[in-house]
């Protein structure tokens, strides 16, 4: 069965992810591809932060060069929602998101009406008033 | 993902009705005539956030929220009511009617923070509206485990709901309302997700419940 993981904004079809209850083993490439986190030298790297894989961690197999995903989220302090019926996987945001170390505003990149992408670091040297709306 | 929704957007709101705002209308934004007749098409990028990317972002859990960011990047003001009050528990649900007392309120409440917008804009870091960095942080704690969780099964429901699954995403989006029943935003697509009729008819009144499809 195939799983689908929702991390982030990616949506990703995984054809042999191995799901165990509370586990979900992912090949490294598929891993990558579904989060974005790359393996590096220095650890798991998103972007240009970087987390250390600690020594003894079960949820690493580098024989069978696959990642449980599951684990890795928890590690981060990210909370997963496992619908094993429907083959989903949701991820939830850090529970100490990166904007507690820095006020600096997260970056995100949206359409408009017209399907133009706009992203926020583009306004930089403007004061930018951000402000939600709803189209209920 | 709320699809219907932009829909409406595009059906109703025009140019060509903007002359036209009705009184409650008037009372709930806090505007007064004139100002309703100054309005236009936006001239700011409008944005569509079908996945409520900028909510988990920011940690926004209703309408209308503000950010204030700096030219460097740096939030100098978090999320915030942007200057309404809750003076709509006081309209009337049938005639959308607000007692005078709370329209101006709401007046009131948009005059200050307009204000306020418009002094941080003139003087930038010397306003005292700016908040520094070590108060964003502490206004700005990271979600809770629940909410983080809320925010996870948020995503799922909304998934199996655009893979034409309703009935697979409502258990989902119920649990995300139950866990985190503050947030309108999941409250109030939740309900429009389960019955697309209601779309632009969803008051931010107290007493909406979950609705089952028909």
């Amino acid at each position: 069965m195939t799983t689908t993981v929702l991390y982030g904004t990616r949506v990703t079809e995984v054809p042999d992810a191995a799901t165990d209850r509370d586990r979900l083993w992912l090949s490294f490439a598929d891993f990558e591809k579904a989060t974005g986190w790359e393996r590096k030298p220095q650890g798991l790297c998103l972007g240009e932060t970087c987390v250390p894989i600690p020594a003894g961690k079960h949820w690493i197999d580098e024989r069978a060069e696959r990642i449980d995903l599951a684990a890795f989220a928890g590690y981060l302090g990210q909370s997963a929602v496992a619908d094993a019926a429907n083959g989903v996987w949701g991820f939830g945001p850090a529970t100490s998101p990166a904007v507690l170390l820095s006020a600096e505003a997260p970056d995100f990149t949206l359409p408009d009406l017209d399907g133009k992408m706009h992203t926020l670091a583009d306004y930089r040297g403007k004061k930018v008033l951000l402000y939600s709306w709803a189209s209920w | 993902m709320d699809v219907a929704g932009a829909a409406v957007v595009r059906e109703f709101i025009r140019p060509a009705t903007v002359g036209d705002t009705p009184q409650e209308i008037l009372d709930l934004m806090g505007w007064d005539a004139e100002l309703a007749e100054r309005a236009g098409m936006p001239t700011y990028p409008c944005l569509i956030d079908r996945e409520h990317v900028v909510a988990e972002l920011y940690g926004i859990v209703n309408v209308p929220t503000a950010v204030w960011i700096d030219e460097a990047g740096r939030i100098v003001r978090p999320p915030e009511p942007a200057g309404m009050g809750d003076g709509f528990r006081a309209m009337n649900t049938t005639t959308f009617e607000m007692p005078a007392e709370a329209a101006a309120d709401n007046k009131r409440r948009r005059r200050i923070y307009v204000d306020a917008l418009r002094d941080w804009i003139a003087k930038g870091v010397r306003s005292e509206h700016a908040l520094a960095p070590e108060e964003i942080q502490r206004r700005m704690a990271g979600p809770t485990r629940r909410e983080a969780l809320a925010d996870a099964h948020f995503r799922v429901g909304a998934h199996l709901h655009r893979r034409g699954r309703p009935d697979a995403a409502r258990p989902h989006l119920e649990e995300a309302v139950r866990l985190r029943p503050e947030s309108w935003s999941f409250r109030r697509q939740a309900i429009v997700l389960s019955d697309p009729a209601l779309t632009g008819q969803v008051a931010a009144t107290t007493d909406i419940t979950m609705r089952r499809s028909r």
